[in-house]
């Protein structure tokens, strides 16, 4: 069964391989080859997920409307099912056997860190998807990524909660990647922000019911509100048992569960009043007409919930701003060779995208900082802007 | 007994000759990844073949040794200075004496009281990685750092090739030997019937605990290999479904066969990597896929398609398969 | 202290629960057969899937519920008719992998049929919390619960009082035997893969206002069902239930007094620790090896 599909696979590859011009001088005419692996199944798929479909639907529309340089993309999509060595795998058959001009993926942190070796060895550029501090810190010279780090999360929860005149904290996290290292995070700028965690508790990837760590929370000395770090639906049950047990400690969710599904599944009851730091996407209609954002998330956003007929999610929109990133790249650029790619992604100034305004340079290569993230809080079941 | 020897030596030739042949057939060094990842799984399904097959009995937290091995790597170095390398009989020494620990009280035991321990154990093994994020990286994994030989730094996708090539070659040939010996004479008797074996005076309880042992080891060399060849390594390696994946490779390979074992890993290695052109309906076809084979051969595929060759022309040589475990 | 405990029990019990009836669908098919049927998590996620999409479409709870353990007993015979019938004869072992294929395609066609994203149904009573002794619980938790004791009450009625139940029962003492006296023991095979769906089925739609769903919720629930099962003594029905309650309790109890991070690793501790004592588990039978 197998393999005479390899072969054939084998076959195939060596007659393209015999037939090609040399590697990397990508001509004129020939499509420009993206490549993606995302957890589209798996437990990260909730993130995975929207980032497929945004990458595939904008693919779509840049051809449609003539390509780049005049020349078409081609996506080719791996799905890891959230595993970072499967990740790699198809890190490898990105570079050596589609031999993309650069990438734009990596659900999890654990994929990118596992996947970076493969692409800067190959001088591939490679712009990340996942959220953790260590992807672009100290930066490497071919990856880049575009979603706000857990640490400006952390420290953006700590700014409201100060300005609310609070600082005892009961934290719970997930396990998984995402709350583990925003956890890390939180309590490594804890200090600096004025904050004291007085309380620390945890739950599984599929657990179903928190009410025993949020009695341990609620039972801790004098917390004054409780920070959830994690994304899928164990936020949305800290939620719902945060109101069950009526504890009246305001409740921070992490951007991590910015979308408006959140709202549903938490039930808008128990949802009310949760704050979180999300991306301008979150809030596109209230945004003021000024604001340089609202025309970019407006448009992505009725482009998505069109199409697909779901609520956008900032996952989806973290791959929306990597593809265009490229995209201009790839123009200013006007070449496909991985440095002279590298640089132009390097150079991007200015670039307004649903996570924010992106500048990037030698030293930064996400290129957002503290003002990208909006606090939001949920009123009458809908996010609604804080202040400031 | 001469058949049965050369069963055995046509089985490590065959080995030899197809991991020294596909790499003619590779056009990138994809291929050497993905063929590289098969001898790996490979080794750790060889291994389990041991337990399952030759003592009958299954670990449900196979992959925990697997995830031993891998951070014996990445911690290793850290910990205590030695170099990378020198983690690999480290993870294996480690991996066969918490088997040891863990195996001799509960083999004691009859039934699949030793599945549900290792399924604790694999557990307990996963919520350790990620849980202690300060040593282990928590679930975003950790580095390990390149092996460096006399100077010389091994990478490149084919180089580890050749280097999990060579090591399955040699788990596989330990792995008939020790089906050969009187210890796995003993252990096919108790695949059997337990009571019958113990009547004829055969401790079964020790059989089985080195089986178990010796898959451990197989393991935890196979996670040493695929974290080196990584680089790079995430709790997912050490968890309940990763070790799932272990069972089936050895059952779908044919359990009673070492060389089986090989085969379903690298059914279970490229099945993923070819199906992916059916993007969202991988998964169901990777599932259907796997009822599949084994609803139409169901003693496993290498046994299996034996045994209809022999049905289809007869006279056929016996199988090289299902002759060792039989005695 | 008091109001603390019962909120640790409650959520351990309504959990535990859940992992009750999973452990249930467990011990019938393996009474039967011997296998462990790795698919029954996905009996767990179509309950509660196909309930949420056939309410989405305007059907009616009670309906809808109706309709998603209807769906499913008939995937679990289908199951059973197209994969485990034709694999009759084959090894336990073999016929386990076989269940682990159809787990994996039953997720593969969800996440195409259905959708990748959370879903959740409301509380049939309402969400609003009820105060007891100064815990506060669910209504659905109610809903669990009783529907749990029923499910067991019906499942043990059927399987003492109707004749379909005794051959269930003759199959799973003596396999042999029973076919000796005439049970047509692969009936029985297939009505325990029927009877499983519908119990996975029933448990999905109970614990969806709770735990919410999605198409790979039936992974960790297959997991700690197989546990639950094993603590009671696969093949004891009562076992199940009793084990799948201990699991819950000791997660609960062991998130509330012990530690968050290492809650699972004290139920799996307690586990080992039961079957060093009682290897067949808790109400097991003391099975005698055929030579």
């Amino acid at each position: 069964m197998q393999v005479p599909a390899l072969l054939r696979r084998v076959l195939l590859a060596g007659a393209a391989l015999a037939l090609a011009t040399p590697a990397g001088a990508q001509r004129s005419g020939e499509p420009i080859r993206v490549g993606a692996v995302l957890s589209v199944t798996g437990p990260a798929s909730f993130l995975g997920d929207p980032e497929d479909k945004t990458l595939r639907l904008y693919v779509n529309r840049i051809n449609g409307a003539g390509g780049v340089n005049g020349r078409q993309l081609q996506l080719t999509v791996y799905d890891d099912g959230g595993d970072a060595n499967r990740a790699r795998t198809f890190a490898t058959r990105l570079v050596e056997d589609d031999k993309v001009v650069a990438m734009v993926g990596g659900t999890t942190t654990g994929a990118t860190l596992a996947m970076r070796p493969v692409f800067e060895d190959a001088r591939v550029p490679f712009i990340s998807l996942a959220g953790g501090v260590e992807i672009v810190e100290p930066p490497q010279p071919y990856t880049f990524k575009t979603p706000h780090t857990d640490r400006m999360a952390c420290e953006k929860i700590f700014a409201d909660l100060r300005a609310r005149g609070l600082s005892r904290v009961g934290m719970i996290s997930g396990t998984d990647g995402f709350g583990a290292s925003m956890r890390g995070q939180c309590l490594r700028v804890a200090q600096a922000a004025g904050v004291t965690v007085v309380a620390e508790e945890s739950y599984g990837p599929r657990d179903s019911d928190m009410t025993p760590q949020l009695t341990r929370i609620r039972n801790a000395e004098r917390v004054e509100a409780v920070v959830n770090a994690g994304f899928g639906q164990g936020p949305a049950i800290v939620t719902r048992n945060h109101a069950q047990l009526g504890i009246r400690t305001p409740l921070y969710q992490s951007h991590g569960v910015a979308s408006r599904e959140f709202i549903s599944l938490a039930t808008p009851q128990a949802a009310e009043g949760v704050r979180l730091p999300a991306a301008a996407l979150l809030v596109a209609e209230q945004l003021p007409e000024a604001d340089p954002q609202r025309r970019v998330v407006l448009d992505y956003k009725t482009a998505f919930e069109k199409e697909f007929n779901q609520p956008v999610s900032t996952f989806g929109g973290h791959a929306y701003d990597g593809l265009m990133i490229l995209v201009e790249a790839l123009k200013r650029a006007n070449s496909t060779d991985g440095t002279r790619l590298r640089d132009a992604i390097r150079a991007t100034r200015g670039f307004v995208g649903t996570g924010g305004v992106v500048n990037m340079s030698a030293s930064d290569h996400m290129g957002l900082d503290l003002s990208a993230f909006r606090m939001v809080e949920v009123r009458g079941g809908d996010w609604r802007l804080v202040g400031n | 007994m001469r058949g049965r020897l050369s069963a055995r030596h046509t089985t490590l030739l065959g080995l030899a000759l197809v991991i020294a042949a596909v790499p003619w057939f590779f056009p990138s060094a994809y291929y050497f990844r993905v063929a590289a990842l098969v001898w790996v799984s490979g080794l750790a399904a060889v291994g389990l073949q041991v337990l399952m097959g030759q003592a009958g009995q299954v670990s449900l937290g196979h992959a925990g040794f697997l995830g031993l091995g891998a951070y014996a790597c990445a911690l290793g170095p850290k910990l205590t200075g030695l170099p990378v390398l020198a983690c690999l009989p480290l993870g294996a020494v480690l991996s066969g004496l918490i088997a040891f620990v863990v195996g001799r009280p509960i083999l004691r035991l009859r039934g699949h009281t030793l599945a549900v321990a290792t399924l604790g154990f694999g557990m307990l093994v996963t919520m350790v990685l990620t849980g202690e994020n300060g040593l282990t990286g928590g679930p975003d994994g950790i580095r390990i750092p390149r092996v460096e030989l006399f100077g010389w730094r091994v990478r490149g996708a084919e180089t580890w090739y050749w280097i999990a090539g060579g090591a399955l070659w040699l788990g596989v040939w330990l792995a008939l030997n020790l089906q050969d010996s009187p210890s796995g004479r003993a252990l096919a008797a108790l695949h059997d019937s337990e009571v019958a074996a113990r009547t004829l005076g055969v401790d079964v309880a020790r059989h089985k605990l080195r089986a178990f042992v010796v898959a451990a080891v197989y393991a935890s060399v196979a996670g040493s290999l695929l974290g080196m060849m990584n680089g790079f390594v995430t709790p997912d390696a050490a968890g309940f479904l990763s070790s799932i994946e272990y069972v089936t490779m050895v059952v779908i390979g044919g359990s009673a066969s070492v060389p089986g074992a090989v085969v379903g890993a690298a059914l279970l290695v490229l099945l993923p990597q070819a199906l992916t052109v059916f993007h969202e309906y991988e998964h169901a076809l990777l599932g259907l896929m796997i009822m599949l084979f084994m609803i139409f051969l169901r003693q496993g595929i290498l046994p299996g398609l034996a045994g209809l060759l022999a049905g289809r022309c007869l006279g056929a040589p016996k199988p090289v398969a299902s002759a060792g475990a039989r005695a | 202290m008091v109001a603390e405990l019962l909120q640790f029990l409650v959520s351990g019990l309504t959990v535990g629960a859940v992992y009750a009836l999973v452990a249930l669908g467990f011990t019938l098919i393996y009474n039967a057969s011997d296998v462990v049927n790795f698919a029954q998590g996905e009996f767990v996620m179509l309950g509660g899937m196909v309930t949420v999409f056939a309410t989405a479409a305007g059907v009616p709870l009670p309906l809808a519920a109706f309709l998603a353990v209807l769906a499913t007993v008939a995937v679990g015979l289908l199951l059973h008719r197209l994969a485990i019938e034709p694999a009759r004869g084959a090894s336990a072992v073999t016929l386990i992998i076989i269940t682990i294929g159809a787990s994996i395609f039953l997720r593969g066609v969800a996440q195409v049929a259905f959708d990748k994203r959370f879903h959740q149904l409301p509380g049939f009573s309402g969400s609003d919390p009820i105060p007891l002794l100064g815990a506060a619980i669910l209504p659905q938790s109610f809903w669990v619960l009783g529907g749990a004791v029923l499910i067991f009450l019906g499942l043990w009625l059927f399987l003492e009082r109707t004749l379909a139940g005794k051959a269930v029962r003759a199959t799973a003492a003596n396999r042999l035997a029973a076919r000796l006296v005439g049970v047509d023991t692969a009936k029985v095979l297939a009505l325990s893969f029927g009877v499983s769906a519908g119990i996975g089925a029933a448990a999905g739609v109970l614990v969806t206002p709770i735990t919410l769903t999605s198409y790979d919720v039936g992974t960790l629930l297959a997991l700690k069902g197989f546990a639950a099962a094993m603590l009671g003594g696969m093949g004891s029905p009562l076992g199940a239930v009793v084990g799948g309650l201990m699991v819950g309790l000791l997660e609960a109890l062991g998130a509330g007094y012990v530690s968050s991070a290492y809650k699972d690793a004290v139920a799996f501790l307690v586990i080992v620790a039961v079957l060093f004592a009682l290897p067949q588990g808790l109400f097991g039978r003391s099975g005698v090896e055929r030579v």
